[in-house]
Parts: C-alpha cells; sequence; structure tokens
C-alpha cells in the first residue's frame, strides 16, 4: 500500500492506495501516529484508491477515531469510498461513526 | 480445482488474495461476490495465523479453490489449534464509539458474505474451513 500524507493549517489528509491487509494496516497505523504525535487530530482520509480493506485496516479507522474525537479535539472523516469498502463499512456498523465527504475539497473544508 | 499452501504469514495474504481473487474471477462470479469471498478467505486465513498457529511462521495454510455451476468453494486447511468459532462472539454493530470492538469483525464477515460456512476439526488431518458462494441465478 501506499499513504501520502499533506498538512494543511486547520487538518491533515491521508491519501491511501493499495491493498490494506493484517500484513499492512501496522504501516497505516504508524502513519495515523505520525500525525495525532503532534497533537493533531483533525484528519481527512481519502480511499478512494484502496482497492481492498481488511478487518485489520477498519480496525485502524474506528481506533483512530476514537483518538481524535477524546475531549473533542478533533475527528476523522473520509473521502471517496469505493463501493466494496462500503459495504465492508455497513456489514461493520461503521457507517454512522464517520462523516463521509464526496471529494476531498469538501472534506477538507468541514474544518 | 487449484490448491496453493503458502508459510502462515501476513506477508503471504496478498498471495492467497490474489490466487482466490482469480480463481473466482474464473468461475465466473460478478465482482462483488470476488470482492467478498476475498474479504472470507483474507479474514480465515488471519484469523488461522493469529489463533490457530498464536504468531506468524509458525505453520501452513493451505488454499484450494473449487468451481461447480452453481457455486464456488474455497477450502482452507492449517494444523494449528483448533478453535471453536462458537466462542467468539458477534460484535455490537450499534454500540457507541468508545465502546466498540474492533475484534470479531472477521469472523461477522466470514458468516454474513458467504453463503456456507463449515469448521471442522480431525486431529491430524488438520482444521478444516469450508466456504461456500453461491452464483448469482442468471433468468
Amino acid at each position: 500500500m501506499e499513504i501520502t500524507t499533506t498538512s494543511f493549517k486547520h487538518c491533515d489528509m491521508l491519501v491511501l492506495k493499495g491493498r490494506i491487509d493484517s500484513s499492512t494496516a501496522p504501516q497505516f497505523e504508524q502513519a495515523v501516529k505520525a500525525i495525532t504525535d503532534q497533537s493533531r487530530f483533525k484528519i481527512v482520509m481519502d480511499i478512494s484508491g484502496v482497492d481492498f480493506m481488511s478487518s485489520a485496516g477498519l480496525r485502524v479507522l474506528v481506533n483512530t477515531q476514537k483518538t481524535c474525537k477524546r475531549y473533542n479535539r478533533g475527528e476523522v472523516v473520509l473521502a471517496k469510498i469505493p463501493a466494496n469498502i462500503q459495504s465492508a463499512l455497513e456489514l461493520s456498523g461503521f457507517i454512522p461513526l464517520f462523516k463521509v465527504f464526496d471529494d476531498q475539497i469538501a472534506a477538507v473544508g468541514n474544518f | 480445482m487449484a490448491t496453493m499452501v503458502v508459510s502462515g504469514r501476513y506477508d503471504n495474504l496478498v498471495k492467497i488474495g490474489d490466487f482466490v481473487r482469480q480463481a473466482a474471477q474464473d468461475a465466473g462470479l460478478d465482482s462483488f461476490s470476488v470482492y467478498q469471498v476475498e474479504t472470507a478467505v483474507d479474514e480465515a486465513c488471519t484469523n488461522i495465523i493469529e489463533y490457530a498457529y498464536g504468531k506468524e511462521g509458525a505453520g501452513d495454510i493451505e488454499c484450494t479453490c473449487q468451481a461447480t455451476p452453481s457455486q464456488f468453494v474455497v477450502i482452507l486447511r492449517d494444523w494449528g489449534k483448533p478453535f471453536n468459532p462458537r466462542k467468539i462472539h458477534p460484535p455490537n454493530l450499534k454500540a457507541p464509539l468508545k465502546k466498540r470492538q474492533a475484534h470479531g469483525l472477521g469472523l461477522h464477515f466470514i458468516r454474513q458474505w458467504m453463503d456456507e460456512v463449515d469448521f471442522q476439526f480431525t486431529g491430524e488431518t488438520g482444521n478444516v474451513l469450508t466456504m461456500v458462494k453461491r452464483k448469482e441465478k442468471t433468468g
């Protein structure tokens, strides 16, 4: 998988690409930690380029949301969810836990 | 019928995923069904490494794909500890964020996205998980 991080004034954005499974989820977790370790908790995740996400990836998403929403200091929002991953998020019951935007601009503008 | 054997390591999940995806596509499953099968296999193999073997590199995973005109079957075999799927509680999908446990989701995916799921623990011949995906009826 490939991860690109971009820092904006009011939030950070992760653009994820490829396959997120038990082998690559730790890399995803590290990329998130690099942001939250700087006390930045407003994060946009663009997952349009993710072609596969197992529960290991979903676990990172929900754990990051828990970290960011603590003390109302921020949140994770999602941009551009592929149909297969939308179905996985629905099956996990995770859709109500995230704001979802159609594109990066709307997601970044949320903060 | 096609079989692949890999060492039970997380970096082999992509190999098993490619193998199963190709076999499911060749069998004529629609693209979402292919994704569901690939997910179920990925989750099952992760559980084998994590629970049956308890760590990476402790044993092999054998994956066999069989296609018939009406269904696609994946059989996964390992030689680790038997595990009782009934002991895994289904996740609470309505819990508030703070109480969400992301564990147990793998088995939930397997049960929800495959049409038949059967675990057999037969001692020396290993643990066998058989998962069936029925093909969509066309007319």
